[in-house]
């Protein structure tokens, strides 16, 4: 369809340039990144040290570099295609489409885990400093992070499963799509044992990463079931799909950038956002992202298919489209709740000081919003909660780290 | 107890170099684009609907062959000459490198001119065509690259603005010619010996 004879234009060109030059931009960064994880840590920053934020943005962009590449590969042949007359995925010369949604898909896949895995750091950050307690299980929290990325590699084709790949290719791709679920279990688990008997405040931060723990687990649930290929054959490309997607990136990607807003908005600008505003954004859009998407489940097993804009009154889905539509008026009210407040907050907001959550990592040890020096004299490091040493002398982490 | 605590501060914390750690991660994305488009010549074998195939037109470039596996012997005593500060010796050792290279670069243009006119294989031909000057195409894109790099080194080192401190960026740069190297070593198993 990618051909010059179905797609005449420009449009299509400006597309595939378009995603050949972000990705080109998305490699630079993520070198940036593991370069600077891996040479730039300050003394005694062990790996085993580093906070959880910092090792799932150098897992992310490990991902990136396998995932990045064959997506610019992909391009690069659908160019060759256009503008010299190749055959890559021209059927009439005996190309294959299956073979660009493989190429797609090895990078679709990982791509959705390179988005989610940032999400689970600032999880990572946040929870932790409400629950007043260290993040439990620090080494299986990284171990899992490592499978994560390892697995995410080996499950494209579930995407592809109404393809026709045959008995061994699916049961492949389903056994690893299931097994993925063993390290985010490990996750979720983790979380809950950190909040578990500590002193837990509910800023409006930590209110986004409870919404998150809930709406992930429900988010990973209907991703199990589709997984299972005779389960996907029925719903593949129904709004069952949509529903489960979009619970991942709204429910668990979305929350968790909202309650990162809130956390670290007074160190971006030396201002508190507002909690009580924060909090009317919090459960108006909690009210309107639980009418959309847990309603937008029901059509998809009546049937109702994706990429449509119009069906027949009779199909029986007019009223969860209904309630569906409904819950946009909602998350429009939350989303201007959250725009006021940053706005009124980066102008009016109370002063934050350096450290207004009493947290533990070194950001919080420098004034807000940090010099661009960062810190004048570079600090050294004896355990994973830095700041917590310096304000305990008496009774330091690296008492009871390895 | 104290005596451990200040045997720690005083242990030297030494991180890897940032510029070998970002040419491997280059490395890492750029084998992955290379990756695909093996996979993309394998799985196209044998599915031309028309001819030329492999087997009729193509021949085994020793010579080149040779040529490009030798460069990576020869930059590499061009980094060992300035790390002893053998600013000259260096030098020599450069012009080799670009020397192999473009016969390399030579050969691969003598290859392509005679599948053209000769053999009447474009890359609008068949799926041989697409896949064949497209992989060979991005590797020969890549020794390029380098080559330009080498080349800009060698007549900064002739303008004598070369000198051991710059030995570990002639490194970085030595890494990214061995990668070439090597993927020409599995485009070379790929294309002539198990496609053939």
């Amino acid at each position: 369809m990618t051909a010059k004879v179905f797609s005449p234009g420009h449009s299509t060109d400006y597309w595939a340039l378009g995603i050949l030059l972000s990705g080109i931009g998305t490699i630079g960064t993520a070198l940036n990144i593991v370069t600077t994880t891996i040479c730039m840590r300050c003394r005694g920053m062990t790996l085993n040290r580093m906070p959880l934020l910092v090792w799932l943005y150098f897992v992310t962009c490990c991902m990136v570099f396998l995932a990045i590449g064959p997506l610019t590969a992909a391009q690069i042949m659908l160019l060759i295609d256009r503008y010299l007359g190749a055959h890559f995925f021209d059927t009439q010369a005996g190309g294959s489409a299956v073979l660009w949604m493989h190429f797609f898909w090895i990078f679709g896949h990982p791509e959705v885990y390179i988005l989610v895995l940032p999400a689970f750091g600032f999880a990572n950050e946040i929870i932790p400093v409400f629950s007043r307690k260290a993040i439990f299980g620090y080494p299986a929290m990284v171990a899992a992070t490592v499978a994560i990325g390892f697995i995410s590699l080996s499950v494209w084709a579930h995407h592809m499963f109404t393809v026709g790949l045959g008995a061994g290719a699916n049961a492949f791709f389903t056994l690893a799509t299931m097994i993925i679920a063993v390290p985010t279990g490990i996750k979720i688990f983790n979380w809950i044992a950190t909040l578990w008997g500590g002193k837990i405040r509910f800023t409006v931060a930590m209110m986004f990463c409870a919404a998150f723990l809930f709406q992930f687990l429900v988010a990973g649930l209907t991703g199990i079931m589709l997984s299972s290929s005779p389960f996907d054959w029925q719903l593949s490309g129904s709004y069952f799909v949509v529903a489960h997607f979009h619970y991942v990136l709204v429910g668990a990607i979305l929350f968790t950038i909202f309650a990162a807003f809130y956390y670290w908005f007074p160190k971006m600008s030396g201002r508190m956002l507002n909690e009580r505003l924060g909090k009317w954004h919090f459960w108006l859009f909690l009210i309107g992202f639980h009418l959309t998407f847990d309603f937008m489940h029901i059509p998809g097993v009546l049937g109702m298919p994706r990429r449509i804009y119009t069906y027949q009154f009779d199909r029986g889905w007019a009223i969860w489209n209904l309630i569906v539509s409904s819950g946009v008026v909602f998350q429009v009210l939350a989303i201007a709740c959250f725009v006021f407040n940053l706005v009124q907050s980066y102008f009016r907001g109370t002063i934050a000081g350096p450290d207004p959550w009493d947290a533990w990592t070194l950001e919080w040890s420098t004034a807000s919003p940090p010099p661009s020096y960062n810190f004048a004299a570079i600090p050294e490091v004896k355990s994973r909660r830095p700041l917590w040493d310096a304000k305990h002398p008496d009774d330091p982490d690296s008492n009871y780290e390895p | 107890m104290s005596a451990t605590s200040i045997t720690l501060h005083e242990q030297s914390w030494t991180l890897p170099s940032r510029g070998s750690v970002g040419i491997l991660c280059l490395i890492a994305a750029e084998s992955a684009v290379f990756i695909i488009f093996v996979v993309a010549y394998l799985f196209y074998l044998g599915k031309s609907v028309s001819g030329p195939t492999p087997r009729e037109v193509l021949e085994i470039p020793i010579a080149g062959t040779v040529c490009l596996l030798s460069s990576s012997l020869t930059v590499y005593l061009a980094v060992a000459a300035l790390r002893r500060n053998q600013v000259r010796v260096c030098s020599w050792w450069l012009a080799s490198t670009v020397l192999l290279g473009g016969m390399f670069l030579a050969g691969t243009a003598r290859e392509w001119h005679q599948l053209i006119y000769r053999d009447g294989l474009t890359i609008r031909t068949n799926l041989f065509g697409t896949t064949f000057y497209s992989l060979v195409g991005l590797h020969a894109t890549h020794v390029v690259a380098g080559l330009v790099m080498l080349s800009l080194t060698l007549v900064f080192a002739l303008c004598g603005r070369v000198s051991q401190t710059h030995s570990e960026r002639l490194d970085i740069l030595s890494i990214y010619w061995h990668f070439v190297d090597g993927v020409w070593v599995v485009v070379f198993t790929v294309v002539y010996v198990l496609g053939r």
